[in-house]
């Protein structure tokens, strides 16, 4: 079965059952993403996918709207520019972006400025450093997700994160914030392999950035009185 | 214009991405390694590869710092007797003799004869060849024996077994398969002709009822038990785990058989008798592909459920549930661990497996098989590669004239010059470790101190030998025992290939060079197999000379058929899973399907035999030995890794019952004892483990495990039976741990 439709004036015939993202990357028409990715089940949350459908009150989730017979889709409208463009400002304006190079190119492409919303409120917390694996640092979440859909059904079946707090105060977390070791996590970093911004990383690679020498890195895990230390944290 | 946000300065970018392939567990997975200046500061994975898709587990993604370990040796050692010339000095117990920061110190408490010292690759080589050609040239091919490393790559491993049954004409060749899955190898040579996973890990979502059984898959196979999880929870299988754990896969099953360790033939054999009762044979397959049946439905007769209820603590009603659910299966397949072969019945409870998939057909088709998680991520190869004392490579007898006349051809020696007479096995080397038996030892990658059953036994052996060489990255247990020790190249400062469980050839790709004057194994093998060659002097040349490791693949894939079609150019990207007969041939993910390569399976008549050490008053539990999700075996790299902070301490698993029977609590130090030795470490009172069943993992020197198991060995597979032996649990002081200030605190335990 397929599907025939209009995409940005041209039509195409795509399977059915296709959402219009993946319609579009067969077609090599970029529509950008975020949150989305291969690996795990598409949630529409960051919205940056948005596309304009002729005839449908708002714009629509490519990564999770199918392609329909008939349809007419527009990935570049104005519309949908200046939707993608508050919504890379509205991140600038609460988030640290300065570790993720693909959205500060899609700021650039999109003319999106960093001060569109001054009197913002950062999200900021501290590094969360409680496991030997992984640090996390939520000031550069963005709440896509992917780490809590990793954890859970997209791979590891391990539930050791989920989203707490509402409204703006949502984070990811722990049941009752509990450090990670103390959780059912597996130390995987499958969530790490996730993180589109730097907000989970890998401890080395942590203290790397945090001007470390491999020499200095390399002995942490020798003395027992460190390890100690640890374990009585 | 806009106010921009610039990039941290302080990101680390990389120099360099180099794919390869892990080198912990057997499923292969494939990983990206994160390089800047000749450090690995991240580990991901490719989404679209086909063994794990971009998942990976805790060892895989962050369990390479060993690399770097200050502790690891990267300079050739000696021990100073052998340097200054003078004759071997009495006594040899374990001497590490080495300081924290990798260099040689002399030690007040042992000779100064046995200090290590440092010092160059020709010395050290030189010292080796003059010692192994002098005890091969008083006392002849049987003194020597070597462990090859089902660790260090297919090409390592080839080498190596080359070099002993070439050089030394002896076959004392063998492995840790033999501690691992030889009962499972074994059963399946005798039943089917064929010693691997007989399909794809990533099949287990084609399977509608799939049996786990004998395999932590959780903590020991991550990636596969992923799948598992995701063929429950996605594709509507269901999942039937026979295992005297509560391991975290009974989460996910239909159906727990808590079995008593060691009576699995009991329970799969009344699985088969039910089946037979129930009218639930695939007649078809019986009457077309195996033989034998006749006299096996008569050994089958006594094995009720009833019978294997009293035997085994499962019910009865249970065991016909099992039987029914997998009979009546569309795809059904078997997966299993060590809890099925390491056994002094080994071969026997993967016989009663196996018939299983004979009597429903369930074998042959994709999403069935019997399918043997391989442990080690070279396991599956080292054993191809002939790494064993009854092979060559490619499973061709070293008994069978026509298979050494071939092997005598493909390596340049003389009609006749390769022994035809079966070696010893890892075991029997050690217990063959005196004078008139085994007196030279090279061990590439293995450490027996901690991975052979008996261990003050085997600590005995180890005394004995008259000359023992390390190859490895640490001077770990056993290599404290060594006279010479050669720093070999991690997995990530060597090229080769690694052959996974479900039989995928797959690239290891060098991403940084090796650590101070540490080599690749393959060059050490090949730089001391020329020196040994010239000094025996038998007049003919094999080839040593290789360039590079895909020249000793294709001399060996030369012979070795399954591997006729394996090249690194066609693996460049994805593995290829053999038998691969030719270069087109797209390679195997199913075997089986027309036939098996001993033409019809058999059956073999069965009977219980128990465990050979069963509980009594004086040792009333069962102790059954595994591994961490956090740890590796001997430890030799886990220990020395950032892994170890994650899991710092042995503890014992005891049921609630036992432990208020007994007074003992969470967290109080134990000690455990056995006829053969003690341990002191602490408890976890938890429900995971069986009444009168405690666990203990065989990572922890200071609480090793196998100081308590049983050298018990099955008869057929020479396994040991590291999977039951009796002990006692008593209270101990907390100063009595090895460790007392360190203590594991995770939520998942």
């Amino acid at each position: 079965m397929t599907v025939t439709f209009q995409m940005d004036g041209k039509e195409i015939t795509v399977e059915d059952g296709m959402t219009l993202l993946e319609a579009a990357r067969e077609q090599g028409i970029d529509i950008p993403t975020i949150c989305f990715h291969e690996a795990t089940k598409a949630n529409g949350l960051c919205r940056i996918c948005v596309v304009e459908v002729e005839g449908w009150r708002l714009l629509q989730p490519a990564c999770i709207v199918k392609a329909a017979a008939e349809m007419k889709v527009q990935t570049r409208s104005e519309k949908v520019v200046r939707a993608r463009r508050t919504i890379l400002e509205m991140l600038a304006s609460t988030m640290d972006l300065s570790d993720a190079p693909e959205i500060l190119t899609m700021m650039d492409e999109y003319g999106a400025g960093a001060d569109r919303f001054p009197d913002a409120e950062r999200r900021e917390s501290e590094v969360k450093d409680d496991n030997p694996m992984y640090i996390r640092d939520y000031s550069k979440c963005l709440l896509c997700w992917r780490c809590v859909q990793v954890c859970a059904e997209d791979a590891q079946y391990t539930y050791a994160i989920n989203f707490e707090g509402r409204g703006y105060e949502t984070q990811i977390g722990t049941f009752f914030d509990k450090s990670i070791p103390e959780t059912t996590c597996v130390l995987c970093g499958q969530c790490v392999g996730v993180c589109p911004t730097g907000a989970l990383k890998p401890k080395r690679q942590f203290l790397l950035e945090s001007g470390m020498k491999p020499e200095e890195i390399s002995v942490l895990n020798t003395g027992r009185k460190r390890r100690k230390e640890k374990t009585n944290r | 214009m806009v106010a921009e946000i610039k990039l941290d300065p302080n990101r680390v970018i990389e120099d360099k991405v180099v794919t390869t392939t892990c080198s912990y567990c057997g499923v292969g997975c494939n990983l990206e390694l994160h390089v800047k200046d000749d450090f690995i500061f991240k580990v991901t994975s490719p989404f679209e590869s086909p063994v794990n898709k971009g998942n990976l587990c805790v060892k895989g993604r962050f369990g390479y710092d060993y690399i770097y370990h200050p502790k690891r040796v990267t300079t050739p050692l000696v021990r100073r007797y052998l340097l200054e010339g003078k004759p071997k000095p009495e006594g040899r117990e374990q001497v590490f003799a080495i300081s924290m920061d990798g260099k040689p110190i002399p030690n007040s408490q042992i000779s100064n004869d046995w200090d290590w010292v440092a010092t160059d690759w020709d010395t050290a080589l030189d010292i080796t060849v003059d010692n192994l050609v002098r005890i091969y040239q008083r006392d002849g091919s049987d003194a020597m024996a070597v462990y090859c490393c089902a660790k260090a790559t297919n090409e390592d491993n080839y080498l190596l077994q080359k070099m002993w049954r070439a050089l030394f004409r002896t076959n004392n060749v063998d492995h840790c398969t033999r501690l691992c899955h030889a009962g499972s190898v074994v059963a399946l040579q005798k039943a089917v002709g064929s010693s691997a996973m007989s399909n794809t890990a990533s099949q287990v979502i084609m399977n509608d009822v799939f049996i786990v059984t004998g395999s932590n898959t959780g903590e020991n196979h991550p990636i596969i038990a992923l799948q598992m999880k995701e063929a429950v929870q996605k594709y509507g299988a269901k999942m039937i785990v026979v295992d005297p754990r509560r391991i975290d896969l009974v989460d996910f099953a239909e159906l727990w058989l808590p079995l008593k360790p060691g009576t699995n033939v009991p329970v799969f054999s009344a699985m088969g008798h039910v089946i037979v009762k129930e009218e639930l044979v695939n007649w078809d397959f019986v009457k077309n592909r195996t033989q034998g049946f006749d006299e096996f439905l008569e050994s089958l007769e006594k094995f009720t459920p009833e019978y294997a209820e009293e035997i085994s603590g499962v019910p009865a009603e249970d065991i016909r549930k099992a039987a029914r659910m997998y009979a009546t299966a569309k795809n059904g397949a078997i997966y299993w661990g060590m809890g099925i072969s390491q056994l002094s019945h080994g071969t026997a409870s993967a016989l009663a497996l196996i018939h299983l998939a004979f009597l429903t057909g369930h074998i042959g088709r994709d999403g069935t098989g019997l399918n043997p998680l391989r442990g080690q991520n070279n396991v599956q190869g080292a054993s191809d590669m002939g790494a064993m004392p009854f092979h060559y490579p490619g499973y061709m007898r070293v008994d069978n004239e026509d298979n050494a006349r071939q092997w005598e051809a493909a390596w340049n020696i003389e009609a006749g010059g390769l022994s035809r007479k079966l070696g010893l096995t890892t075991t029997e080397i050690l217990g063959h470790a005196h004078e008139g038996g085994v007196r030279a030892l090279y061990i590439m990658g293995e450490n027996p101190m901690m991975s052979e059953p008996n261990l003050n036994e085997t600590r005995k052996h180890m005394t004995h030998l008259e000359f023992l060489v390390a190859q490895d990255l640490f001077i770990n247990e056993s290599g404290a025992f060594a006279d010479v020790f050669l720093p070999a190249a991690s997995f990530a400062e060597k090229d080769g290939t690694f052959t996974n469980t479900d039989r995928r050839v797959q690239r290891v790709r060098t991403a940084l060079a090796p650590r101070g004057l540490a080599r690749p194994d393959w060059k050490i093998l090949c730089d001391l197999a020329t020196r040994l060659e010239v000094r025996i002097g038998r007049g003919f040349t094999s080839k040593w000379d290789y360039e590079a490791p895909e020249e000793i693949l294709s001399e060996m894939a030369s012979v070795n058929k399954d591997y006729a079609g394996v090249t690194y150019e066609r693996i460049e990207k994805v593995g290829l899973q053999y038998p691969v007969p030719d270069m087109d041939h797209p390679g195997t993910p199913t075997l089986f399907k027309e036939d098996f390569p001993s033409g019809r399976g058999k059956f073999h008549a069965l009977d219980y035999v128990p465990v050979m050490e069963e509980a009594d008053d004086e040792y009333p539990f069962i102790l059954t030995t595994g591994r961490l999700l956090e740890h590796w075996h001997g430890g030799t790299m886990t220990r020395h890794s950032s892994l170890n902070e994650a899991y710092p301490e042995a503890r014992v698993e005891m049921h609630p019952a036992d432990a208020e029977m007994h007074g003992i609590t969470n967290n109080m130090p134990v000690r455990v004892t056995s006829r053969r030795g003690e341990i002191v470490l602490r408890c976890t009172v938890t429900e995971k483990t069986t009444v009168g069943v405690v666990f203990i993992p065989w990572h922890f020197h200071e609480a090793a495990a196998n100081l308590l198991t049983n050298d018990a060995l099955d008869p057929e597979a020479k396994i040991p039976e590291f999977k039951a032996c009796a002990v006692q649990v008593f209270p101990a002081m907390e100063n009595e741990l090895p460790n007392p200030d360190v203590e594991v605190r995770r939520g998942r335990y």
